[in-house]
């Protein structure tokens, strides 16, 4: 009998339990905003890389605009997955934000209208320079405090997105473990390969329109999208589909 | 040796000039502690003689004293006129024919004494502690301590307006930040140490450079909070002259910090956790000086309808923590569904629009193009006519053929893809 063996039932007696060596505390995640994507993958987790992925008008912006929101306006609640999937719920604090726009895309109004509290949102607008992303990424993750770091690179050229190093995204992997924060990377197509822990791709099932084509035009109002988001990683493909409308 | 002077005039100011240990002790009199100055000016005649001497120049109209304790130096100063010397060991006779109402005794004491005929400070000062001390108390003990010229206490000095600046001028140009550091550094150190002994912090850093052409390069760095820590100010201090480098060699710097209290360390419990202020500062240092100053901050929404209008507020967490309804208080999200956000291309993308029936029906921009599948529209917008900035649009949203949505509009410029639905 080894020697690891022997302490470990000495543990157990002491202890009156058994020991789940390979056990690890069970990870912490926050909200996405969205009640039907929360229960089909238990949340975002934190300390870890999240990437949002899809193409133009897919409704990823969407999603990233409702975390935000429901991480700066703390009335989301706190889940901690458990070993049994269950998740233990209590509300969670607002949180300040950061949002790296490499693309200077961000628009405050609806993003305010969606219920982001600006207040709360650090902008950093990288002027068309997804490298400048990446550095500021790092930058603000290394200094902490936020509870949220997103890198907005959803209009940045493919070509350019795939030029980034697998090991710039390991850095911000390495940079964001054991952090509180939830690093959150949306672009057109996975980049981050094995750096990321989760892995979001939308699409725009159907496009809902007010009023008959018809009917002239200017009668018609562009209503909303519905999305279907399918988790590529990690597990198995689990879907999820939710209602993202112009206006309340 | 203690000085009293009584009178009229800036006695204080006066007292400075000769101790930095000067009390106020009333409206017209202030006491000094002399102790030393007969080793500048001699004996102590020479010490009043210089000391009256000033306050002639000055035009105060003052008595002095000198003795050995600060009180018997009031009583002379307040009781004789002129020039007095109290000498040591003879206060009780010096000041012996002083009447009582110079100690300003309450009036029941003062009543007392009068009954039982004691009107000076010999006759009190004649009388036994023990008996003092059984019929009048403390106070009459103390009233006969001062009348024998016996008194022992401390001053209390005026408090020196503190001032948290500091210059070093240098014996040759610098022109390297890395030298320069070390100055900063050693003004810094000693200006918070300054402030740590009042339990002080700062928030604004105000830096003038002399440079070798006479020219100053000033700079102001103001911290969204209240903070004391040498160290992150010199790597503020780095940063910014990193971004905003001085024209020519510097021979003198001059640092000044503006002294406020500090802030409570701990937030109120369901405060939000906000990054440490003066961390995130020199972070957001280092971002600027990558992305470009401006491009870094809160994003606010102004009072106008005027599309894709923002402002930038430098200032994120100080901010957020001291007034917390900047901006309107979001709409609450229903269950369940959220808002559909909007890409904005910056800046907007001109388009060559082909127009059948009055409707768009095909619309080429960089990186967009694609045949009008659906649309809606056109809404005509205006606003600020009434400034030298007017606008006005009409905007369709449509989906074109390469699957996405966009926002368009028109205005007397030509067609704009404003951004895309998302």
């Amino acid at each position: 009998m080894g020697t690891a063996t022997v302490l470990k039932r000495r543990f157990e007696t002491v202890l009156g339990d058994s020991l789940e060596w390979q056990s690890r505390p069970a990870p912490q995640v926050i909200s996405s905003g969205m009640p039907a994507l929360d229960r089909a993958i238990g949340g975002l987790p934190r300390g870890a890389l999240t990437e949002i992925v899809g193409p133009a008008s897919s409704g990823r912006t969407a999603l990233l605009i409702a975390v935000l929101a429901e991480a700066t306006s703390g009335v989301g609640l706190l889940a901690c997955l458990g070993q049994s999937g269950r998740a233990a719920q209590f509300p969670s604090p607002p949180e300040f934000c950061a949002l790296i726009d490499a693309e200077d895309a961000f628009d405050p109004a609806s993003a305010a209208a969606a219920g982001v509290r600006l207040e709360r949102l650090l902008w950093v607008r990288c002027g068309h320079n997804a490298e400048h992303a990446l550095q500021a990424a790092d930058l603000l993750l290394q200094g902490g405090g936020f509870g949220m770091v997103a890198m907005d690179l959803g209009d940045t050229p493919p070509e350019m997105a795939r030029r980034i190093s697998l090991t710039s995204w390991f850095r911000l992997r390495r940079a964001v473990e054991h952090t509180p924060a939830v690093l959150l990377a949306v672009s057109r197509q996975s980049n981050a390969k094995t750096c990321s822990s989760l892995t979001l791709e939308c699409a725009r099932e159907s496009t809902l329109w007010r009023g008959a084509p018809a009917i002239p035009a200017h009668a018609r109002l562009l209503d909303g999208v519905r999305v279907h988001t399918a988790r590529r990683k990690p597990g198995p493909a689990v879907n999820a589909s939710f209602l993202v409308r112009t206006r309340e | 040796m203690f000085a009293c002077l009584h009178g009229t005039g800036n006695l204080a100011a006066l007292a400075l000039e000769f101790s930095p240990v000067v009390e106020q002790t009333g409206p017209q009199t202030v006491t000094l502690d002399a102790s030393g100055l007969d080793r500048l000016f001699g004996l102590p005649h020479d010490v009043a003689a210089a000391i009256a001497r000033r306050a002639g120049e000055t035009g105060a109209r003052v008595r002095i004293a000198l003795a050995s304790n600060p009180d018997a130096a009031i009583c002379a100063a307040r009781g004789f006129a002129g020039i007095n010397i109290v000498p040591h060991g003879d206060e009780a006779k010096f000041l012996g024919e002083l009447p009582l109402e110079q100690l300003d005794p309450s009036s029941a004491l003062l009543e007392t004494l009068e009954r039982w005929g004691i009107r000076r400070f010999r006759e009190l000062a004649a009388l036994p502690p023990l008996g003092i001390a059984e019929r009048l108390g403390p106070e009459g003990l103390r009233l006969r301590e001062l009348a024998r010229g016996e008194a022992e206490r401390k001053l209390r000095p005026i408090e020196e307006p503190a001032r948290y600046e500091d210059e070093i001028e240098l014996e040759y140009p610098v022109d390297l930040l890395e030298p320069l550091s070390f100055l900063l550094a050693r003004l810094l150190n000693g200006l918070c140490t300054r402030l740590a002994t009042r339990a002080l912090a700062t928030d604004e850093l105000r830096l003038r450079l002399q440079l070798e052409n006479r020219a100053a390069h000033e700079r102001t760095l103001r911290l969204p909070a209240p903070a004391l820590d040498s160290k992150s100010f010199l790597k503020l201090l780095q940063l910014d002259l990193a971004a905003h480098p001085p024209a020519r060699a510097i021979i003198a710097v001059w640092l000044g910090m503006n002294p406020v209290k500090p802030r409570p360390a701990q937030g109120g419990l369901f405060l939000p956790a906000a990054p440490e202020p003066v961390k995130l500062e020199i972070t957001l240092a280092r971002i600027r000086a990558i992305v470009g100053e401006g491009n870094v901050g809160s994003p606010e929404l102004p009072d106008t309808h005027r599309p894709g209008a923002f402002r930038m507020a430098e200032a994120l967490v100080g901010h957020a923590l001291a007034c917390p309804s900047r901006n309107p208080p979001p709409t609450a999200r229903g269950a369940g569904a959220c808002r559909l956000a909007f890409r904005v291309f910056r800046p907007a993308r001109a388009a060559r629009v082909r127009i059948d029936s009055g409707r768009p029906r095909f619309v080429a921009a960089e990186g967009v193009r694609g045949e009008v599948l659906q649309l809606a529209g056109p809404w005509r917008t205006s606003g600020d006519w009434w400034t030298p900035d007017p606008w006005s649009r009409d905007e369709w949203d449509i989906a074109l053929s390469d699957g996405a949505l966009y926002r368009i509009y028109c205005n007397p410029r030509g067609w704009f893809v404003e951004g895309s639905y998302d």
